[in-house]
C-alpha cells in the first residue's frame, strides 16, 4: 500500500472540495477500496473519509418513494421493513451479497462503485486496460468463465459484480450525487458507462463527485424475484443474476422490469426484452423470445460462454415463477 | 533426581496385549475438550506470526512474473525507498517450498525463475506497509529462456514414466474384451489448493553463537530444521524451529516454505529479527498445490459384478527438478480384487508451481475418480452400487498377497447403509420443483502409515508432562498426547502438561500423512510403559499387577499415593518407536463408506448437498471428538473437490488465476448439511501397541465421489471432470433434453 493522506470530511461541502483533488478517492465501508489499495491496483494518494458526513438514514419520498442514504450500510438496508415491504427484490438482492461481516460494513454507495472482480484486474503482473489503460486485456484469451457477454469492448470483457445494483437498475432509481457545482440526480440506467476504448471510466461521475443518497420510486407492486446463480451457495458473485418485477393482469403481462448481474459491465437492463413481454400471455415461447432478444448481440470469450444458455434458462425460470399464480 | 532410561520399539510384530484396554484412568476414547482450546478461542495461542522480538524488522516477498533466466533488478531503487533496510535476492532462496519428509533443501534459486509467482526476492523495511509497497515497486528482469509447456495435456509436454511406478498383472485387455460389462472413461480432478486458515509465516532471530531460531508455522519440525540448516549451509544443532501452533496445514506446512528462508538470511545480513508473513495470494502461488490429475479408468467384470479387470493410468503434473509426484493409484493397488491389472503413473514436467501433499495425497483424488468409475460400472452391470462392492471386497492384498492387518471394508459399506437407509434407485425418479433428488455412496480407503517418533515423559508424584517436538495443527495433538499420558499414567488430564512444538524437544514424528497421532502416541505410550515398570520395581510388583488411577498405584489391594513413590524426584523417560516389519508384512489401511443425497436444479444444474454421511474403521479411537472432526473437515473437504475447489491456470504462462479466497471457491457453510460421522471401534494389532490409525485424512477419500454419484442419480448427468460445477451439470442435462 502506498502512503496517502487522510483527510476526514466534516461536512458534504468539504468532502466535495478535497474530494476533487487529485489522485484522490473517498471512502465509506473501505470493503472494495482496501483490498485494492493492499495490492496497489488503485493507489490514491488521499483519502476523504466520508463516514462521519450525515448521509445515513432512510426516509419516505413525498411521492411513496424512498430516499436512502450513501452511507447506509448493506445490512441496514435490506433489514428495513419498509424497503422488504415495498421494494423486496432489493431486500433479497442485497442478502445475496457478500458476507454477514461485509454487509455490515459495505455501503450504498460504495456498493454502486465497487470494481469488478476479474481476475487480472487484481493481478498487476498482468496487463489489463482498466487498471492501467492501454496495456491489454489478459481477461481475453485468458481465464473468463466470471467476465461478461454483453456489453463488453475489445479493450475490456469485466462485469459489474453488485447484486444491490441489479436490483435497483429493475426498481428504476435513480443517484442523488453532490458536486461543486450543487446537486444533480442520475438515473441508474444512466449512471454506468459501457467500457468501449475506455474501461478505465466507469461512471458519469466527475471527480470528486459524492453520491448522497439513491431513491426509490414508488412501490412498483407485482412480483418481485432476486435469483442469483453461483458457484456455491453464498459468499460467491453471480455468474447469472436476474432481478424481476412482474405484474400479470387478466392473464397478459402488465408489468415487466427486468435487470441482470453477471452479464455485463452495468447491471443490465433491456427495454426491449420489457416491452416484447408486455401485454402477452406467459408462455415458454413468450420466455425463450424475451431471451433471444437480451441474447441478441452476447458474445462468450470461452471460458463463459455457458452464461448464454444459463442466462436463458435462469430468465425463464424467473418469469415462469413470477407469472405461475396469475397464469 | 533425573535419570532419564529410554524404552524402544522396533515394530516387527503385532501387539496383542492390547494394555490400553486394561488401565484405569478412563479418559482415552472419550470426546475430552482440547487443552489448549481456551487459550486459542481467547487469543493467547501464540501463533507464527504473533510474538514480537524486539527490534523486529519486516519481510515481503517479490515474485516472479515471467520465466526464465534473472538478469537485474532496481534494488537499488528499491534501496533508496522510505524504510527499506535491505533488498535481499539471495541464490540460497527457494524455488519452492520443500516436499514433506525431504529433510533437505528444495530446489534452490540459482539465478534462476522456473514458474511465474516464484519468490524471487525479499525486500525488508522497518514496517510491514513500507517493505510490502517497496516489494510491490521490486522489478526484477527475467530473460525469457525459450519455450515452456502449461499443460500436462499439452503438446511438448515432457512426460516421466518411472518404471517401478507401473504395475501390470494378468492382460486387462483382454479380460475388457470379454468382460460381461465395462467402462473405459478419463477422469479429470483440476489443481487444488491446501488453503489453510493461517497463512505462512516466519520470524527469524540469530543469536551471538550463529544459532538461528525460527518461530514459524510447520508440520514436520525434526526434517525442517534439517530443510533449513541444508539450505543456510549450517549445522543442524545450529536451527531450533518453534511451531506450538499451527492454524492448520493440510500438508501446505510439510516443508520448509519460502518464507522462512528468507527470514533466515535477510536476518543474518541484519543482524536483527526478520518477520514475513505471506500474503493470501502469495500462500496460494509458493506452497505446494495438490497436482491435478488426469486418469483412465478401465474397469471389467463377469455378469455377477465380479470385477475381472481393474486399469488406472494417470497424469500428474510436477516442476522439473522435483521428487514428489502425487501417487494417484496408491489405494488401487488394494481396494478392490481383480485378477487382471494395470496401474500406470506418469509425469508431467510443466511450469506451473510445484505440487506437493495436500491432505490425502493420492486417494483424495484417486480414490475418488476410481469411486465414480466403480458407479458407473455398477449401474452398467444393473447392479446396487453397495451391493457391487460388497462382491468385490478383497480377502488379501490383489496385487501382492499379503493379508490385510484388518479388514473393515464390508462392516463399513454394511452399517453405512444401514445409518443412511440406503436404497438402490434409478435416477431421475424424484423431484421436488425444478429439484431433481438423488442418493450416492462411495467407498473410502486410505493407507495407513507409522513413522520413526521420540517423546519424552516426566513424572512427579503430583503428574506428568509430556515433551516432544510434535505439532498440533489444529487436529488435537494436545488433546491425545495428554490422554494417552493420562491414562497410562493415572492421572486426571489436568495433572499432565504436554509442550510440543520444539526442535530442541525429542523428535516425534510431526502431523502429516495421518501417522502423527498413531506414531508420536506410541512413543509416549512407550516412555510411559518405562516409567510403569520403574514405578512396579521400586514398588516391588510386577508391571502388569499394577494398576495406576488417580495418582495412585493399586496393586494386591495396597494403595501408594505415587507422591509417596516418588517424594521430590523427577522421573524421566524416553520412547522410541522405529517401524519395522510389521509395517511392511502386512497392508494396513483404513476404511470407510460415504452416503449423500444432493438435489439438483434442473433449470441451472446447480446442486445442493442435502445429507451426508460416513462410517469410518480407524483402529481405536483416541479422541471421539477430535477424530470427528477430522471426518467432518474431510467431509467437507470431499464436497468441495465434488462441486466447488478448482485453482485456475492462466492457458499462456500457467499463473494461478484466482489466487483469492474470494474466486478460490471452498465450500461455505450453506454448501456443508448436517454431517453424520460414526466409528466402528476396532482393534488393529498390526499397527502398533495402542491398535490406533491415522484418521486425518480417510474421510476425503471418497466423499466426493459419493456427491458426484448422486448427482448422477438425481438428474442423470455424469460429471467426470471435477468439480462438477453448474455449467458442466447443465450442459448434461442441455444434451439430455
Ligand atoms: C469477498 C467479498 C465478496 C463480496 N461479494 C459480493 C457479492 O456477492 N455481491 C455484491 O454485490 N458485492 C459483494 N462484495 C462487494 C461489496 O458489496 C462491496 O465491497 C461493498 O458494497 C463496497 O462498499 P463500501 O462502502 O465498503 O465501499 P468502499 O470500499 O469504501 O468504496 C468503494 C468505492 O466507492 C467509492 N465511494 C464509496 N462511497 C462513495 C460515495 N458516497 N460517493 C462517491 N464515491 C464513493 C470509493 O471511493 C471507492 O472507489 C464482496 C466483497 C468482498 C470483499
Ligand atoms: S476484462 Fe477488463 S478488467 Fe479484465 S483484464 Fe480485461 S481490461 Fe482488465
Amino acid at each position: 500500500m502506498r502512503a496517502f493522506d487522510y483527510i476526514r470530511a466534516g461536512d458534504t461541502a468539504q468532502a466535495v472540495r478535497e474530494g476533487a483533488g487529485q489522485e484522490t478517492r473517498f471512502i465509506a465501508g473501505g470493503t472494495n477500496l482496501l483490498d485494492l489499495m493492499k495490492l496497489e491496483v488503485m493507489a490514491p494518494e488521499r483519502i476523504v473519509d466520508i463516514t462521519r458526513l450525515d448521509l445515513g438514514g432512510i426516509e419516505e419520498t413525498q411521492d411513496g418513494g424512498l430516499r436512502i442514504g450513501a452511507l447506509v450500510t448493506n445490512s441496514d438496508l435490506a433489514a428495513d421493513a419498509r424497503v422488504r415491504r415495498g421494494w423486496p427484490v432489493l431486500s433479497r438482492a442485497l442478502l445475496a451479497g457478500a458476507s454477514g461481516q461485509l454487509r455490515n460494513k459495505a455501503t450504498t454507495g460504495g456498493n454502486l462503485l465497487q470494481r469488478t472482480r476479474c481476475y487480472y484486474f487484481y493481478d498487476r503482473g498482468e496487463p489489463c486496460n482498466k487498471r492501467e489503460p492501454g496495456s491489454g486485456c489478459a481477461a481475453m484469451g485468458g481465464t473468463n468463465r466470471i467476465l461478461a457477454i454483453l456489453g463488453t469492448s475489445e479493450h475490456c470483457i469485466a462485469t459489474h459484480p453488485s447484486d444491490m445494483a441489479v436490483a435497483m437498475r429493475a426498481l428504476g432509481a435513480r443517484v442523488e450525487v453532490e458536486g461543486q457545482d450543487g446537486t444533480r440526480e442520475i438515473a441508474l440506467d444512466a449512471f454506468y458507462r459501457l467500457p468501449a476504448d475506455t474501461p478505465h471510466i466507469e461512471t458519469v461521475l466527475a471527480p470528486g463527485e459524492l453520491i448522497t443518497a439513491v431513491i426509490l420510486p414508488a412501490p412498483a407492486g407485482g412480483r418481485q424475484i432476486y435469483r442469483k446463480v453461483r458457484d456455491r451457495s453464498s459468499y460467491a458473485f453471480a455468474l447469472v443474476s436476474v432481478a424481476a418485477v412482474v405484474e400479470v393482469e387478466n392473464g397478459r403481462i402488465a408489468k415487466a422490469q427486468l435487470a441482470f448481474g453477471g452479464l455485463g459491465p452495468m447491471p443490465w437492463r433491456d427495454a426491449k426484452v420489457e416491452k416484447a413481454l408486455v401485454g402477452e400471455a406467459p408462455s415458454p415461447a413468450l420466455f425463450d423470445r424475451a431471451a433471444d432478444i437480451l441474447l441478441a448481440e452476447a458474445r462468450g470469450h470461452g471460458g463463459n460462454d455457458f452464461k448464454i444458455p444459463l442466462t436463458r434458462r435462469t430468465l425463464a425460470a424467473v418469469l415462469s415463477q413470477a407469472t405461475e399464480a396469475a397464469a | 533426581m533425573s535419570l532419564e532410561t529410554t524404552r524402544q520399539l522396533k515394530h516387527d510384530t503385532p501387539d496383542h496385549d492390547r494394555r490400553l484396554d486394561g488401565m484405569a484412568q478412563g479418559v482415552l476414547g472419550t470426546d475430552m475438550d482440547r487443552p489448549e482450546g481456551p487459550l486459542k478461542v481467547s487469543g493467547r495461542a501464540t501463533y507464527a506470526a504473533e510474538s514480537r522480538p524486539e527490534g523486529m524488522a519486516h519481510g515481503y516477498l517479490v515474485r516472479a512474473a515471467t520465466i526464465g533466466r534473472i538478469t537485474g533488478s532496481n534494488a537499488e531503487a528499491i534501496r533508496a525507498m522510505p524504510g527499506v533496510l535491505h533488498v535481499l535476492e539471495d541464490e540460497r532462496m527457494i524455488r519452492n517450498a520443500a516436499q514433506g519428509m525431504a529433510g533437505q533443501s528444495p530446489v534452490q534459486k540459482q539465478g534462476q525463475s522456473w514458474y511465474v509467482g516464484q519468490p524471487v526476492a525479499c525486500v525488508v523495511a522497518e514496517t510491514f506497509e513500507q517493505a510490502r509497497h517497496a516489494a510491490q515497486a521490486m522489478m526484477v528482469t527475467i530473460e525469457p529462456d525459450g519455450t515452456h509447456v502449461f499443460d500436462a495435456e499439452a503438446e511438448g509436454a515432457e512426460i516421466d514414466t518411472p518404471e517401478k511406478k507401473q504395475v501390470s498383472q494378468g492382460d486387462l485387455d483382454s479380460a475388457m474384451a470379454q468382460a460381461a460389462f465395462s467402462i473405459d472413461h478419463d477422469y479429470h480432478t483440476p489443481s487444488m489448493s491446501s488453503a489453510a486458515m493461517e497463512p505462512h509465516a516466519s520470524i527469524a532471530q540469530w543469536d551471538d553463537e550463529g544459532r538461528v531460531t525460527l518461530r514459524g508455522s510447520y508440520q514436520l519440525l525434526r526434517f525442517n530444521k534439517n530443510e533449513l540448516a541444508d539450505v543456510l549451509g549450517v549445522a543442524p544443532d545450529k536451527v531450533r524451529i518453534l511451531s506450538p501452533y499451527v492454524g492448520g496445514g493440510f500438508g501446505s506446512k510439510l516443508g520448509l516454505a519460502p518464507e522462512a528462508v528468507a527470514a533466515a538470511l535477510a536476518a543474518q545480513a541484519l543482524g536483527r529479527p526478520v518477520r514475513v508473513v505471506l500474503h493470501r495470494r502469495q500462500v496460494f502461488e509458493t506452497v505446494t498445490r495438490r497436482s491435478e490429475t488426469k486418469q483412465r479408468i478401465r474397469l471389467a467384470c463377469d455378469a455377477d459384478g465380479k470385477l475381472t479387470g481393474i486399469g488406472h493410468e494417470n497424469l500428474v503434473s510436477q516442476l522439473p527438478g522435483e521428487v514428489f509426484s502425487e501417487p494417484v493409484a496408491q489405494g488401487t493397488h488394494f481396494q478392490y480384487a481383480a485378477p487382471n491389472r494395470v496401474v500406470g503413473h506418469n509425469i508431467a514436467r510443466i511450469r506451473r508451481s510445484a505440487a506437493g501433499s495436500v491432505r490425502a495425497p493420492g486417494e483424495a483424488v484417486g480414490v475418488t475418480a476410481f469411486e465414480i468409475a466403480v458407479d458407473e460400472l455398477a449401474k452398467s452391470a444393473g447392479i446396487d452400487p453397495l451391493e457391487f462392492r460388497l462382491r468385490n471386497v478383497p480377502d488379501k492384498h490383489p496385487e501382492n498377497g499379503k493379508p490385510f492387518s484388518s479388514s473393515t471394508m464390508e462392516a463399513t459399506l454394511r452399517e453405512g447403509a444401514r445409518r443412511f437407509g440406503w436404497q438402490h434407485s434409478q435416477p431421475r425418479q424424484r423431484r421436488e420443483g425444478e429439484w431433481w433428488i438423488g442418493t450416492g455412496m462411495a467407498g473410502a480407503v486410505r493407507v495407513n502409515m507409522m513413522i520413526e517418533a521420540h517423546a519424552r515423559v516426566v513424572l512427579t508424584g503430583t503428574g506428568a508432562r509430556v515433551e516432544c517436538d510434535m505439532t498440533d495443527i489444529g487436529t488435537g495433538s494436545y488433546a491425545i498426547l495428554t490422554q494417552v499420558a493420562a491414562e497410562m499414567l493415572g492421572f486426571a488430564p489436568a495433572q499432565v502438561e504436554t509442550v510440543l512444538g520444539d526442535t530442541d524437544l525429542p523428535p516425534a514424528s510431526g502431523s502429516g500423512g495421518s501417522f502423527g497421532a498413531a506414531s508420536t502416541s506410541t512413543a509416549v505410550y512407550l516412555a510411559c510403559m518405562e516409567l510403569r515398570e520403574r514405578l512396579a520395581a521400586k514398588i516391588g510388583v510386577k508391571e502388569t499387577e499394577l494398576t495406576l488411577k488417580d495418582g495412585v498405584a493399586t496393586h494386591e489391594n495396597r494403595q501408594t499415593p505415587l507422591a509417596e513413590v516418588l517424594g521430590d524426584e523427577e522421573w524421566r523417560a524416553l520412547g522410541h518407536l522405529k517401524p519395522g516389519r510389521a509395517g511392511r508384512e502386512v497392508r494396513q489401511a483404513t476404511w470407510g463408506a460415504i452416503f449423500a443425497e444432493v438435489a439438483v436444479s434442473d433449470v441451472t444444474g446447480e446442486t445442493r448437498v442435502r445429507r451426508m454421511d460416513g462410517t469410518f474403521a480407524a483402529g481405536r479411537i483416541l479422541n471421539l471428538k477430535t477424530a470427528r472432526s477430522q471426518c467432518h473437515g474431510g467431509m467437507i473437504w470431499g464436497i468441495g473437490l465434488a462441486l466447488t475447489e478448482a485453482l485456475e491456470h492462466d492457458p499462456r504462462d500457467g499463473h494461478m488465476v484466482n489466487r483469492d479466497l474470494a474466486e478460490y471457491h471452498l465450500p461455505v457453510n450453506l454448501d456443508v448439511p448436517q454431517l453424520g460421522v460414526h466409528f466402528i471401534e476396532e482393534r488393529d494389532d498390526w499397527a502398533n501397541p495402542l491398535q490406533a490409525k491415522g484418521i486425518g485424512e480417510l474421510s476425503i477419500c471418497g466423499a466426493g465421489a459419493a456427491v458426484v454419484n448422486a448427482i448422477e442419480n438425481a438428474c442423470g448427468v455424469r460429471v467426470r471432470r471435477l468439480p462438477a460445477t453448474l455449467d458442466q451439470v447443465m450442459e448434461g442435462l442441455i444434451a439430455q433434453g
